[in-house]
C-alpha cells in the first residue's frame, strides 16, 4: 500500500523531482546521530499516540464487549463483527441500514462531485474578466463549514415554509415535498447540499491541474486537426489523470464520511434511512457507549473504503497502460 | 496563448451584421458569462437569505411569502444570541479561534521539524518512518474516533479544548507537504551556513524556516480551516455549553430551537461572518493553498 501511495502522492510534483534527486545524495552531516530523532520526536509522539496506537487499540476494543461506562470489558472474539451481520442482533439491521445509507450517498454524490466541478473548472479555465471573483464565490461555501451550511439549508429545505418549496410552488410544481423527512427527496436534498457545499473545492483543484497542462499540447492537437471534444479526450483528460484520481479518492472518502449534513438536516429521517454509517458509529460508540461494536463497525467501514480506494487506483493505472 | 488562436480564427458575421473575430468574445463568451452568473446566484442567494433572515422577527422568518427585505427589521435575534447564558456564542467563537489556531501552530511546528529531518537527514529507520506516515494518509479518520475517545478520556481531556486541539494535530499530510517543499529548496544556503559553523537547529531556524514562509502559511491555513470546520469530534467530546466550538454550538442551538429560524440564522451568521471576512481578505491565498494541496497531497 505504502509504495503505491508514495508514487501517487509524488504526482504533480514533477517539477520537484530533479531537485529531490540532487538533495537525496547530499548531506549526512547535520550534527550527531541523535539529531534527526530530536527533529522527529514531537511529531512522532503525536503520531504514535493519536494515529498508530488508536488503530491497534481500536482493533483490541472491537474484540471485546466494551461498554465505556462499565469497568469489566470481557473478551468477545469476533462476536461484535458477527453481530453486525446478524439480522437477529440489536445492531445488525441498523448497521446494514446505515451502510446502505452511506453507500447510496457515496454512489450518487461522487459522480456528481467529480463531473460537475470539472465542468465548472473547464468553464473557468481561460483568462477573462472576473475569473478570480467567480472562483472565489464558488469556493466560499466550503470555508463556512458543514454546520453553518447545514443549519442554513435545513431552513431553506423546511417542508412547510422553506424557500425551495415556496419557489417550486410558485412555478407550478409540487410545493409540499418533504425534503428532510422522506426518501428519496431527502437524498436529493443531502446530495444537492453537499454538491453546493464542496463543488468549489474540487473545482479549484481541477483548475490548478488544468493550468499545469502545457498550452503547446493543445496547439499541437489543433494542428493535427483535433476538435474541441478530441482535445478534451486526448489532451485534457490524460493531462488531468493524477488530479482526477486524487479528486475521485478524496471525494469517495469525504462522501463515505458524510455526517454533518445527515445529523443536522435530516437527523437520519425517515426512520434512520438517511443515518449514515459514521453517524451510527458515533451514536453507538460515543452516545450509547457500546464501543466494542462501534469499533468493529469502523473497521468494516474502513476496510470497504480501502478496497474502494484500491480499486480506483487500479482503474486509473490500467487506463494509463492502455493509452500507451 | 489565445493570440495564436485569434490569428487563425476565421472572421464570421454576427446576426446583427457586424464582423467579429471568432474567439471567446462573441456568443460563446456570452454563454459562458450567463452560466457563471447563474451559478453565482445559486451560490450567493442562500447566503443572502441567511443574512436577511437573521434580521427578521420570529414571525417574519417563517412567513410563507419569502421576505427578501424584512418587513420588520430587527436585531432581536442577535440580542438573544449574545444575551442568553444557554448560547454563549462569543465564548464559542473564542473557543473555535483558540482550537483552530492552537492546532494550526501544533501542526506546523511538529510537521516542519519532522519533514525537515525526512527531507535532509540520513538516519536509520528513515524509509520505514516515512512510508508509515504516508500509508496513514489514506486511512479514513473514522477508524480513530472510538479509540481516540478512550485515549482522550484517559488523559482527562474530555470536555476541554485540549481534546479538540491535540489529537488531530498529528498531520501526516503536513509532513508530506512540507517534506516536498523542503526538497524543492536549493541546499546551497544550508551548506553555506554549515560551513560558517551553524548547527542543525540553527540552520533549520535561521535559514530554512524563513525560506519556507509560504508553505508554512499554507499548511497553517489548511490546518486552521480543517479544525474550524470540524464537526463530529467536538460534538461528542465537548459537553458543557461553555466549552463548545461554533459548529458544535450551532448543533446545540438547532436542537433547542428547531423552528426559531431567526435565531438559527443569527447563530449561523455569527459563525459565518468572521470566516467570510478572513476569506475575503485572503481569498487568493486560501484558494491557492487548497489547489496546491490537491496537487501535492
Amino acid at each position: 500500500m505504502s509504495t503505491v501511495d508514495a508514487e501517487i502522492l509524488s504526482t504533480g510534483a514533477g517539477d520537484l523531482r530533479p531537485v529531490e534527486r540532487k538533495a537525496g545524495r547530499r548531506v549526512s552531516r547535520y550534527g550527531g546521530r541523535w539529531v534527526p530523532y530530536v527533529f522527529l520526536l514531537p511529531y512522532l509522539a503525536l503520531f504514535a499516540t493519536f494515529v498508530l496506537a488508536p488503530i491497534v487499540i481500536g482493533l483490541w476494543v472491537s474484540l471485546h464487549v466494551w461498554d465505556f461506562t462499565i469497568p469489566r470489558k470481557p473478551w468477545n472474539g469476533l462476536g461484535n463483527y458477527k453481530d453486525l451481520f446478524d439480522s437477529q442482533s440489536v445492531v445488525g439491521p441498523d448497521f446494514i441500514r446505515s451502510m446502505k445509507a452511506t453507500g447510496i450517498f457515496t454512489l450518487f454524490s461522487v459522480p456528481l462531485l467529480v463531473v460537475v466541478p470539472l465542468a465548472v473548472a473547464l468553464l473557468m479555465n481561460a483568462k477573462f474578466k472576473g475569473r478570480n471573483l467567480f472562483r472565489a464565490v464558488y469556493f466560499a461555501p466550503y470555508v463556512l463549514g458543514v454546520a453553518v451550511i447545514a443549519v442554513l439549508w435545513r431552513y431553506i429545505l423546511d417542508n412547510n415554509i422553506g424557500l425551495l418549496n415556496r419557489y417550486l410552488g410558485a412555478i407550478g410544481l409540487p410545493d409540499d415535498i418533504a425534503w428532510t423527512t422522506s426518501t428519496p427527496a431527502a437524498w436529493f436534498a443531502l446530495i444537492g447540499v453537499t454538491v453546493w457545499w464542496t463543488l468549489g473545492f474540487n473545482a479549484v483543484i481541477y483548475l490548478a491541474g488544468l493550468q499545469d497542462i502545457p498550452a503547446e499540447l493543445y496547439e499541437a492537437a489543433k494542428i493535427d486537426g483535433a476538435g474541441r471534444w478530441q482535445q478534451f479526450r486526448n489532451v485534457t483528460l490524460p493531462g488531468l489523470r493524477p488530479v482526477l484520481m486524487f479528486v475521485v479518492i478524496i471525494t469517495i472518502i469525504a462522501s463515505a464520511n458524510m455526517f454533518g449534513q445527515s445529523y443536522l438536516i435530516t437527523q437520519g429521517q425517515p426512520g434512520n434511512e438517511t443515518r449514515t454509517a459514521i453517524y451510527y458509529i458515533a451514536e453507538t460508540g460515543l452516545k450509547n457507549f457500546d464501543m466494542g461494536r462501534a469499533a468493529a463497525m469502523s473497521f468494516i467501514l474502513t476496510l470497504c473504503l480501502l478496497v474502494l480506494s484500491g480499486l480506483v487506483m487500479l482503474a486509473f493505472r490500467e487506463r494509463k497502460g492502455a493509452s500507451r | 496563448m489565445t493570440a495564436v488562436a485569434e490569428g487563425t480564427a476565421p472572421l464570421t458575421t454576427n446576426p446583427d451584421g457586424r464582423q467579429t473575430n471568432r474567439r471567446p468574445g462573441g456568443a460563446k463568451r456570452a454563454l459562458q458569462y450567463t452560466v457563471l452568473t447563474i451559478l453565482t446566484i445559486l451560490f450567493v442567494s442562500p447566503l443572502i437569505w441567511m443574512a436577511v433572515t437573521s434580521f427578521k422577527t420570529q414571525a417574519d422568518a417563517i412567513d410563507p411569502t419569502p421576505q427578501w427585505i424584512p418587513a420588520h427589521p430587527t436585531v432581536s435575534a442577535y440580542d438573544t444570541m449574545f444575551g442568553s447564558a444557554d448560547t454563549p456564542v462569543l465564548r464559542w467563537f473564542l473557543n473555535s479561534v483558540l482550537a483552530a489556531a492552537g492546532q494550526a501552530v501544533l501542526v506546523v511546528a511538529t510537521a516542519a521539524l519532522a519533514a525537515y529531518a525526512l527531507a535532509r537527514m540520513d538516519f536509520a529507520g528513515k524509509r520505514l518512518i516515512f512510508s508509515t506516515i504516508v500509508a496513514t494518509l489514506f486511512v479514513p479518520a473514522v477508524i480513530l474516533i472510538i479509540p481516540n475517545y478512550i485515549i482522550v478520556s484517559k488523559f482527562a481531556w474530555l470536555d476541554s479544548l485540549t481534546a479538540v486541539i491535540v489529537p488531530g494535530a498529528a498531520s501526516a499530510f503536513g509532513v508530506f507537504f512540507l517534506r516536498q517543499f523542503f526538497l524543492s529548496l536549493p541546499s546551497e544556503l544550508e551548506e553555506a551556513a554549515y560551513v560558517d559553523g551553524a548547527g542543525p537547529f540553527r540552520i533549520f531556524w535561521s535559514v530554512v524556516l524563513p525560506l519556507s514562509k509560504p508553505a508554512l502559511a499554507t499548511l497553517a491555513l489548511l490546518a486552521f480551516l480543517t479544525n474550524w470546520n470540524d464537526f463530529l469530534w467536538p460534538l461528542y467530546v465537548l459537553f458543557s455549553a461553555e466549552q463548545q466550538t461554533l459548529p458544535a454550538g450551532l448543533a446545540t442551538l438547532q436542537n433547542a430551537n428547531a423552528v426559531r429560524y431567526d435565531l438559527l440564522m443569527a447563530g449561523a451568521m455569527i459563525a459565518a461572518v468572521p470566516v467570510l471576512l478572513l476569506y475575503l481578505a485572503a481569498q487568493r491565498f486560501v484558494i491557492e493553498g487548497v489547489s496546491r494541496s490537491g496537487l501535492k497531497g
